[in-house]
């Protein structure tokens, strides 16, 4: 078994600010919630509810016209328009607006389980699926996809709880206040593997979160502690951490037997399965030096973005840059309008200070810190010179496409260079470019 | 207060922070790890040593904006960049060496070697190296007067006309034709190896203190600007090389001890091979480079005609680093052995 990943950085944690600060539930529940049709990997959506409709929290208010999960509504009280409103990745999402009449009446087409040991896998993946769950981690992959994709291959069922992105601690403080809910849904999921063991990973940076996690684990549960070096918690990485196995390019964790769930996604596969709960709202960590009052917070989805700063009191100095998840992989906000989804553990409002310096012309001094930190053991360098020339093939023949994008390339470049851009643009341009002569090929196919 | 509906925000790819270390601070933690070694030069050369070294710092500076001032590019003095240039070209000279011919060499390795290609992180030779070879075959009598070390050196601090001269280390460990027999022998340096060790010999500005280097090496190595693989590539495979291979019925321990620790090897192994724009950057790539350094080296301090080997080895290494890196790429995560054999079998049969 390895101890440990190849490469990778140790970022300033700053998690001090909301590390001890308990889960409270907002203190205004916002007036409007916006449903994204997008809050989960693939296509989106489609809205089954129509612009006048009452809906009650846990209501299935879209279906999945492909790869995706359902979403059901997050407060209830009345649908008042389906049109697109800003969206948290960027652009315009075609959305479900729902009016909040403030009185939480719940009503679930799911039925609890508590004796889910007498269902069978397929029946967990319909509950999961109707349940509306996708990885809370940031990616959003439909969980019932990834169960149903492992299910005869997974030996190896692991709760990623590293949340090894600096700032954030949401899924640190679910392990402290509401761990159980983690154990047993890492029980239906061994259960539905058909697994006797089940391991928890914590970056050992939580100390008390892995005292408290091995006090309550029990059943063949092991909680493992991991380095605290990013990228701990990404898939790849963290499957190498625990079994020494490599995820093949281009494959799934089930191609090495394994499969991960984040911690919040697992508890919310016991809160579906025994309680009969979909999944309407998280955990949300409201942090930066630019908020007054960091805090974590649990939120309903479609809660705007300007209603959560002003849950944590406002800002108190000019936020330089807001994003949605962690300062390596988050995404930069550009209007307060866009909403929650299911995937955002956090609101981060940096300040000048604390975000990444800007440098005019970067100059790459060939260092090779880059290569040295590469958790993917790629040549970021080289790659970074192909595609600064345009150069496709050659950056596809040196692994762009291999590029997890976690950013710790471009966290240790000395001359700043925007490496991960550089590799979304490459990554971009050779799909492009395959489709392109797939279909010349097609057409000259024809022709002959 | 602050204006919430009018907020000018930044919208950047990811990732949103980035480490404290830039290239400025690489740049200075250098020029930090040579102090010791210029201190070591000062006392050993006189205070000549020190204005050398500024001259030269001075020089690379002004070239390096003149010339891009000239051609209307952005300023990169703040880089720091040439600082280190001049110093380590100072440092690989006689301390006698004429302060323009030293100029010289800073336009060389400044404008030539480095702005020409592209300016930082474009040259394929170190400049500081390159200007060297450049003035070793300019001003050859220049570049090989070299002083014994003593208090002597004190006087003079714009001319060194009063400092004694005499054989390095490095020239009596070279094959040279002893008077009384006629014959090609090699013999062991007066000054004993604590000196050798110390620094306390002659030599060239920096290059003189092993011991000083080492630390300054080490310190490098600790602040993560550089990475061990080349220098211990570099320096292991000479002292295997030396200890299976002494020249002229030396012992062999000795042999080797003074090999290591007499003229540039500790200054190029530290910090010439592992400047890096002109090295490789893969863990693989680094090991091979520091090994043809270490035999480049001992190759021309036994069969060639000078009698130190190390910048020019050097040289002809930087320019395989494209090749290096290429022999050195990672293993691609997730391959396994079986899954290229396989691969391979599929292409051939294809």
């Amino acid at each position: 078994m390895k101890l440990s990943f190849y490469g990778g950085v140790h970022p300033d944690e700053r998690k001090d600010a909301t590390c001890g600060k308990a889960v409270e539930p907002l203190r205004k529940a916002p007036a409007q919630v916006v449903m994204s049709m997008s809050m989960h990997l693939g296509a989106p959506c489609a809205p089954v509810v129509q612009v006048g409709d009452t809906v009650t929290v846990g209501q299935k208010i879209a279906a999945p016209t492909g790869l995706g999960a359902p979403i059901h509504a997050s407060v209830s009280g009345k649908v008042v328009a389906i049109e697109p409103r800003p969206y948290c990745g960027g652009g315009m999402m075609n959305s479900v607006v729902i009016e909040n009449d403030f009185q939480n009446t719940f009503g679930s087409e799911l039925t609890p389980h508590p004796d889910y040991e007498k269902l069978t896998p397929d029946q967990i993946v319909e509950i999961v699926r109707e349940g509306g769950l996708t990885g809370m981690g940031g990616a959003g992959f439909p969980t019932h996809v990834k169960i149903s994709s492992g299910l005869g291959k997974v030996d190896t069922v692991i709760v990623n709880a590293a949340e090894c992105e600096p700032y954030i601690t949401a899924d640190h403080r679910l392990m402290l206040e509401q761990g159980e809910r983690i154990i047993e849904g890492l029980k239906i999921l061994m259960h539905t593997f058909g697994l006797q063991k089940g391991y928890i990973a914590i970056e050992d940076n939580k100390p008390d979160a892995i005292e408290h996690m091995k006090g309550l684990a029990k059943d063949g549960i092991e909680v493992v502690a991991c380095r605290t070096r990013y990228p701990q918690g990404a898939e790849k990485q963290l499957i190498q951490r625990i079994t020494g196995r490599e995820v093949p390019p281009g494959g799934l964790p089930a191609h090495v037997g394994c499969a991960v769930f984040n911690a919040g996604t697992t508890a919310a596969v016991y809160d579906a399965v025994v309680k009969g709960i979909p999944l309407t709202q998280r955990i949300v960590t409201l942090t930066g030096g630019a908020l007054k009052e960091p805090r974590n917070v649990l939120v309903p989805f479609g809660t705007p973005m300007s209603h959560l700063v002003e849950e944590a009191g406002g800002f108190k100095e000019e936020p330089d840059r807001i994003l949605v998840g962690g300062p390596m992989m988050g995404i930069a906000l550009y209007d307060l309008n866009a909403c929650t989804i299911k995937g955002n553990n956090a609101l981060l409002c940096m300040t000048k200070g604390e975000a990444a310096e800007h440098v005019e012309t970067p100059t790459c001094i060939r260092c090779g810190k880059c290569v040295n930190v590469c958790p993917m053991h790629l040549t970021p360098v080289y790659m970074h010179l192909y595609a600064e020339k345009r150069m496709w093939d050659e950056a596809e023949a040196m692994h762009v496409g291999d590029c997890i994008e976690c950013g710790s390339c471009n966290y240790i470049c000395p001359a700043r260079v925007p490496l991960v851009q550089s590799f979304r643009m490459a990554k971009f341009e050779i799909r492009t470019l395959a489709m392109k002569r797939k279909a010349e090929a097609e057409k000259e196919a024809k022709k002959a | 207060m602050i204006d919430t509906k009018n907020l000018k925000l930044t919208v950047a790819s990811s990732p949103h922070v980035c480490s404290p270390v830039n290239t400025r601070r690489l740049m200075l933690d250098v020029l930090i790890s040579l102090l010791p070694a210029l201190c070591m030069a000062v006392y050993v050369f006189g205070p000549r040593a020190l204005t050398l070294t500024a001259v030269s710092v001075l020089g690379c500076e002004f070239f390096e904006w003149g010339y891009r001032k000239l051609l209307k590019k952005p300023c990169s003095n703040g880089d720091l960049s040439a600082a280190v240039t001049g110093v380590l070209l100072a440092f690989v000279c006689p301390v006698t060496l004429p302060y323009w011919v030293l100029l010289i060499g800073d336009f060389f390795a400044i404008v030539v070697v480095k702005q020409l290609f592209g300016g930082l992180g474009q040259n394929f030779m170190n400049p500081a190296l390159a200007g060297r070879a450049f003035l070793m075959m300019s001003y050859p009598v220049a570049m090989t007067t070299w002083v014994r070390p003593g208090v002597e050196n004190w006087a003079g601090v714009f001319s060194a006309a009063d400092a004694t001269t005499g054989a390095t280390p490095m020239a009596s460990l070279h094959a040279h034709l002893d008077v009384a027999s006629g014959l090609k022998v090699h013999t062991l340096p007066e000054d004993g190896l604590a000196n050798l060790f110390v620094g306390n010999v002659g030599g060239c500005v920096g290059e003189v203190s092993a011991l000083l280097l080492l630390l300054g090496g080490i310190y490098l190595i600790w602040r993560g600007v550089i990475r061990f693989r080349i220098p211990v590539a570099y320096l292991g495979t000479v002292a295997v090389l030396c200890f299976l291979f002494p020249q002229g019925g030396i012992d062999r321990v000795d042999w080797m001890l003074y090999n290591l620790c007499g003229g540039g090897l500790m200054l190029g192994a530290f910090f010439m091979a592992t400047d890096y724009v002109t090295s490789p950057v893969t863990k693989l790539g680094e090991i091979y480079f520091g090994i043809g350094c270490g035999l480049l080296t001992i190759f021309i301090r036994y069969f060639g005609g000078y009698a130190e080997g190390v910048s020019y080895a050097i040289l002809i290494m930087n320019i395989c680093v494209w090749l290096l890196d290429k022999a050195g790429k990672p293993a691609r995560f997730g391959v396994t052995k079986e899954m290229k054999a396989k691969a391979k079998a599929a292409k051939k049969e294809g």
